[in-house]
Parts: C-alpha cells; structure tokens; sequence
C-alpha cells in the first residue's frame, strides 16, 4: 500500500526546476535585460540594493504572468509542439498550483516593487501582469490575428518599468523604448509562426499565418520591420542614445531589414525546401537585435558617466 | 537515532523542492532587510499615510 500511495503522490510532485519552469525564465531573462537598461539609462539613480530589489521584482512579476498564461493556455500548449513539454501541460504541476503561484507571486511582486522603488512602477507592473493574462491570454489570443500585435504591449512595458523604478515618472524616451519592443515583438513571433508550420492551426491559434495565410505574413514581418527602423533611430538619437546607439542601430536596422526583405521575397515551396532557414536566421536575429540595441543604450549611458 | 533518510526517488525530490524554497524565502528575508536598511540610513519616512491626515508627514515630502 506505501508503493501505491507514493506512486499516486508522483504525479503531483513537481521539483523545485518545474516551478522554476512555470515562471519561463527564458522570457524572464529578455524582461530582466531590458528593464535594467531603462532603470540605468534614466536620468536618476537608485541605491545598489534598490535597483538590485526592483531587478528582482520586476523578474518576479514577470514570472507569475508567465505562471498565469500558462495555467490558461495549458489546453492548447498541450497541442503545440513547442510547449507541449512545459510543467503545466506535461503534467508535472497541477493547473491549481500554477494559478496559485501566479496569483500569489503577482501580488508580492507588485507591492514589493512599490515598496522599494515607486507606486508607479508597482502600478505600471501591475498593468504589466494584467495586460499580458487577461488582454493578451485570455482574450485576444485566441480570437484575433493581431493578438501579439496588441499582446506585444506587456513585453514592451519593462523599460518603461525601469525608468518608472529610478525616476518616478515616465519620460519621452520611456515611451520609445516601449515603441521599439512594441514593434519589434510583430515581426519575431510571425518568424517563429512562419517556421512551426502547423503548431498554431492545429491548436486553433489565429494566428497571421492561419488566418491570411503566410503570404500576408511575410508582408506584415516586411512593414513592421520598416516601422521599427524610425523608432530605433530616434531614440539613438536623443539623450539615451549616443555613437554607440547610433552605429549599432544603424548596422541591426540594415541586417534586420535585409532579413525581412529576403523573407517577404521568399516563395512558400523555397522556404519549405529548406526547412525555413531564411525564417529561423531572421529569429534568431531578432533575439540579438534587441539584445544588442539595449546593450548599446547601456554602452552610452556607461560612456557618458565615464565622461 | 539516525537522521531522516530519503528511501524513495520520491523523498529526494521533495527534499531539492524544499531546499529550493528555502533559499528563495532566505533570499527575499535578506533583500527586504537590505531594503529596510538603505531607506532607514537615507532617512525615508517609515510610516506612510494611513486614514488620519498628518501635516508632519506633508512637509517632508512624501
């Protein structure tokens, strides 16, 4: 009987790894980064330990509206290919637990950060937390082909956030580093749409692809691919750029236009022909992008304090 | 009188859970002490306002 009792409490034993799945922490990571830059680009500056907590805190929020759109979506994550293996839908953590967590770190999340730092940073976290599970998760994803384009909003607002935490108020340049994740985000998800095939039609995900087909697709990646070249320069222009900002900008706009001119170009059977090279490179590429681009505003910002 | 063995994959499991756990709760302990200790060196008003309006509290900025 001890056997079978153990055997029954397995499938609800998740290891700490699971819960630390549930918050994704590669997403996290992305959030981390870009919020720390807007919290050391801002014309203010927090305590070590201030920023340190608000880093923290940001994180934590982050992770619990992953925790929350995962309990959510575990249906149709169980269909996708690439999240079929996540803790909710494998299984290894119960859907109320995942709720539970998520609901329970947004809240220590939220007061905590305005405990360190700001009530509107903690409120612009909150908006965060619930833009990304209700506007994004529970209503646009799965009703309309622009769910990341307004969805894309909630990983826009972390620099934002890191402003907030160091200034107390929200800035023009605040706005723009929201604007280049904003439509940034666009284009990166309908590479990835384009090159997992059928994972989002068969979990009746509407996504761009599904709905005007790739065609449309490979277009829309093009147009938001050129809106994003003005955002990036203006803001490599103004006071959180620099010649770091600026150089870096203008070589990632080039590279990642050229990207999104070869996709746009490409016929469905060539792309289909070689697994979608052209596709996954673009990804992959968009992931440096913003990466780079924020590393260049630090780049700028350590210069001017050096000077 | 030996201590609590793990005699199931089971136990080793929950026993990294716990450890796990334990090391956030530690961390979150150590962060808002550090906390308490920056805003109370800097000298940032401890007590915020609560349904009684306190003119003291006014001028200081807060």
């Amino acid at each position: 009987m001890p056997d079978l009792a153990i055997s029954a409490a397995q499938e609800h034993e998740p290891t700490f790894g699971d819960y630390v799945a549930l918050l994704k922490p590669r997403v996290m990571s992305l959030v981390v980064f870009t919020a720390l830059v807007g919290l050391l680009v801002a014309p203010a500056s927090l305590h070590a330990i201030e920023a340190v907590a608000a880093m923290l805190f940001i994180a934590l929020g982050a992770g619990a509206a992953g925790a929350l759109n995962m309990w959510y979506d575990a249906d149709i994550d169980s269909i996708m290919r690439r999240t079929m293996k996540r803790p909710v839908p494998s299984g290894r953590v119960a859907p109320d637990e995942a709720l539970a967590i998520g609901i329970g770190l947004s809240g220590l999340a939220v007061v905590m950060l305005g405990l360190a730092t700001n009530v509107l940073a903690a409120s612009l976290l909150a908006v965060t937390i619930s833009f990304y599970v209700v506007i994004y998760t529970m209503w646009l994803k799965r009703r309309t082909p622009q769910n990341i384009v307004i969805g894309g909003a909630a990983g826009a607002f972390p620099p934002m956030i890191g402003w907030a935490a160091a200034t107390g108020s929200v800035s023009m340049e605040a706005c723009l580093m929201f604007a280049l994740i904003f439509m940034w985000t666009p284009p990166h998800f309908w590479a990835l749409a384009l090159f997992m095939r059928s994972d989002y039609e068969n979990a009746g995900v509407p996504m761009l692809t599904v709905t005007h087909g790739r065609p449309a697709a490979r277009r829309h990646i093009l147009a938001y691919t050129l809106l994003l070249v003005p955002v990036s320069l203006w803001l490599a222009l103004g006071p959180v750029g620099g010649p770091v900002s600026l150089a870096a900008a203008v070589v990632l706009n080039l590279m990642f236009v050229r990207g999104a001119v070869q996709i746009c170009m490409r016929p469905e059977a060539v792309a289909q022909g070689d697994g979608y090279a052209a596709e996954k490179a673009f990804f992959r590429a968009s992931l440096f992008y913003l990466f780079l681009h924020f590393g260049a505003f630090l780049a700028d910002a350590v210069v001017r304090q050096a000077s | 009188m030996s201590g609590i063995r793990a005699t199931h994959e089971l136990h080793a499991r929950r026993f990294s859970r716990n450890l796990g756990v334990a090391v956030a709760l530690a961390v979150f302990v150590a962060i808002v002490f550090a906390l308490t200790v920056v805003k109370m060196k800097r000298g940032d008003p401890l007590q915020g306002f609560d349904h009684v309006v306190r003119p003291g509290m006014e001028d200081s900025g807060s």
